[in-house]
């Protein structure tokens, strides 16, 4: 607490959220060794590493859908609460505060997972409606105000398998704002994408930043990594291996394996 | 000329009886039906589960009812039946025998069969749920019950479809065999029509025409519903 006044003081947002020393196990494979990260209101923080660092995975134990092994996640201030079993693992005690929490970080994922039997409209009231019980008049004017900012607005009536990959990461990404969350998880939401489509999303991605959203972003964008985000985290092996502004880690600041890995990466 | 009387709706025409009959072996095949989807869906999850004493007790099931013949388990349950119903009946002093309802017998033997082969329908459109879907309403909080309301319960439903008409056809046609028991419905009616009148090639080529009339008529019922689900889901029932 004292570390967040500290900052605030300095003239920085307080923190959306605060996790610390996320490890986690599948199997005998450590694929997290104790990673921490605090995103501050407005902070748009892209996650690096190459394929098997444990990127998806740290992003996947922030909002419980892993349950890590060891650490403590905090969102807005409230802390989740987890209890050790007789096995030594960790398990959340309080489901609905699970439930509530996840209901404030929405997460885009890399394969959409737009719900196949609704419209996309449908879609994006499903969860304000259902699970936030706010009312659904309200929740369809808002929907249809996203749709429109993602500029899918015609798509409303249309059923997920009828829009192109673009058009179905854009719609996921208005349903997850339609949940109006205090942060937001993206799980490599390009990365599933013909080429010529990236773009489209990216630019969705960009106005967000720019609108001053809390954003988490597990990415292989370099471009998008460096231009747009306000922090730049590069996860070595289940490790931080380094950390800092963009012009810090794309200048001389980040680490010797990352230089290698951007020059692999730009090719 | 007579054997027409004989189908017509006269005085000495079977075809009100049979009609009658036709009504019958729908009640007792929908009602076997929603019987079998209970069981089914039970055993479908039993077969998902976690626990392996629950997918043990789901594959029994499976094994028992689709491998054992269907006219065993009507048996089993009219004769079975009876007999607590006539043990019940004589600790509150009656007397001789109590036969089971046949229609409740029916109903729930050819429910018992349909319910092994709904679980397998249930377990197969469960599996072609994309697990991603699933995870996206974990991701923005559903809850559990909410989940499977909401997400999971009618995608299986628009999955299985096509498996529950075919089913239905198998229930529709074992209910014959609930025949045995002396419930009216159509196989039997046929068979008493044929027997009484000696016309045995009218009456049981009418009741065969009958369950071809009641097995096409379902199909394109079902055909609809598929189409009307092939329009909006994932382009079809394929996966996309």
């Amino acid at each position: 607490m004292a570390d967040t006044a500290r900052k605030s003081a300095r003239g920085v947002a307080p923190l959306a959220l605060s996790v610390k020393g996320i490890h986690k196990s599948f199997g005998q494979h450590q694929v997290l060794k104790g990673i921490s990260l605090d995103a501050h209101e407005g902070d748009v923080i892209s996650i690096l590493g190459s394929s098997g660092s444990g990127k998806s995975t740290f992003l996947r134990c922030i909002n419980l859908l892993e349950t890590p092994d060891d650490g403590d996640i905090t969102v807005a201030g409230e802390q989740v609460k987890l209890r050790r079993t007789g096995d030594g693992h960790l398990q959340p005690s309080d489901r609905k505060q699970v439930d509530r929490i996840r209901s404030e970080l929405a997460m885009v994922f890399q394969s959409f997972n737009l719900w196949s039997h609704r419209t996309i409209l449908e879609n994006l009231i499903e969860a304000p409606v259902h699970v936030q019980k706010r009312p659904r008049a309200e929740c369809i004017l808002e929907a249809e105000a996203l749709l429109e900012k993602v500029g899918i607005a015609d798509k409303r009536n249309h059923y997920p398998a009828h829009l192109s990959g673009g058009q179905q990461q854009r719609a996921a990404i208005a349903r997850a704002l339609a949940m109006k969350p205090k942060a937001m998880l993206f799980d490599e939401p390009t990365s599933a994408l013909d080429p010529e489509l990236v773009g489209e999303v990216l630019k969705v991605m960009r106005t967000l930043a720019e609108e001053g959203r809390t954003m988490l972003v597990v990415t292989h964008e370099m471009g998008f990594a460096r231009d747009v985000s306000s922090r730049v985290m590069f996860l070595h092996q289940g490790k931080v291996d380094a950390e800092g502004t963009p012009q810090e880690m794309f200048g001389d600041g980040g680490s010797e394996r990352f230089r290698q890995f951007i020059s692999n990466t730009i090719r | 000329m007579d054997q027409i009387m004989l189908l017509g709706f006269g005085t000495k025409g079977w075809g009100g009886m049979l009609l009658l009959g036709m009504v019958m072996t729908f009640l007792v095949t929908f009602t076997a039906l929603a019987i079998g989807a209970v069981l089914g869906a039970l055993v479908a999850w039993a077969r998902l589960s976690r626990s392996r004493l629950a997918r043990f007790g789901g594959e029994a099931y499976t094994t028992v009812f689709r491998g054992v013949p269907e006219l065993l388990v009507i048996y089993v349950v009219y004769f079975g039946g009876s007999t607590v119903v006539t043990s019940v009946g004589q600790l509150l002093g009656a007397e001789g025998f109590i036969g089971f309802p046949s229609f409740i017998a029916g109903a729930l033997a050819v429910g018992v069969i349909s319910g092994s082969y709904q679980a397998e329908v249930y377990r197969g459109a469960f599996q072609a749920v994309a697990r991603g879907e699933i995870e996206a309403a974990r991701s923005v909080g559903m809850p559990t019950l909410m989940r499977f309301r909401r997400i999971i319960a009618p995608q299986v439903m628009r999955f299985a479809l096509p498996g529950l008409g075919n089913v239905w056809q198998l229930s529709l046609k074992d209910s014959a065999l609930v025949s045995v028991t002396g419930l009216a419905e159509l196989m039997r009616t046929s068979q008493v029509a044929a027997g009484s009148t000696r016309q045995y090639f009218l009456f049981y080529i009418a009741g065969g025409v009958l369950y071809l009339v009641m097995t096409s008529l379902s199909n394109q019922v079902f055909d609809r519903a598929e189409a009307r689900v092939a329009r909006s889901f994932r382009g079809g029932l394929g996966r996309g």
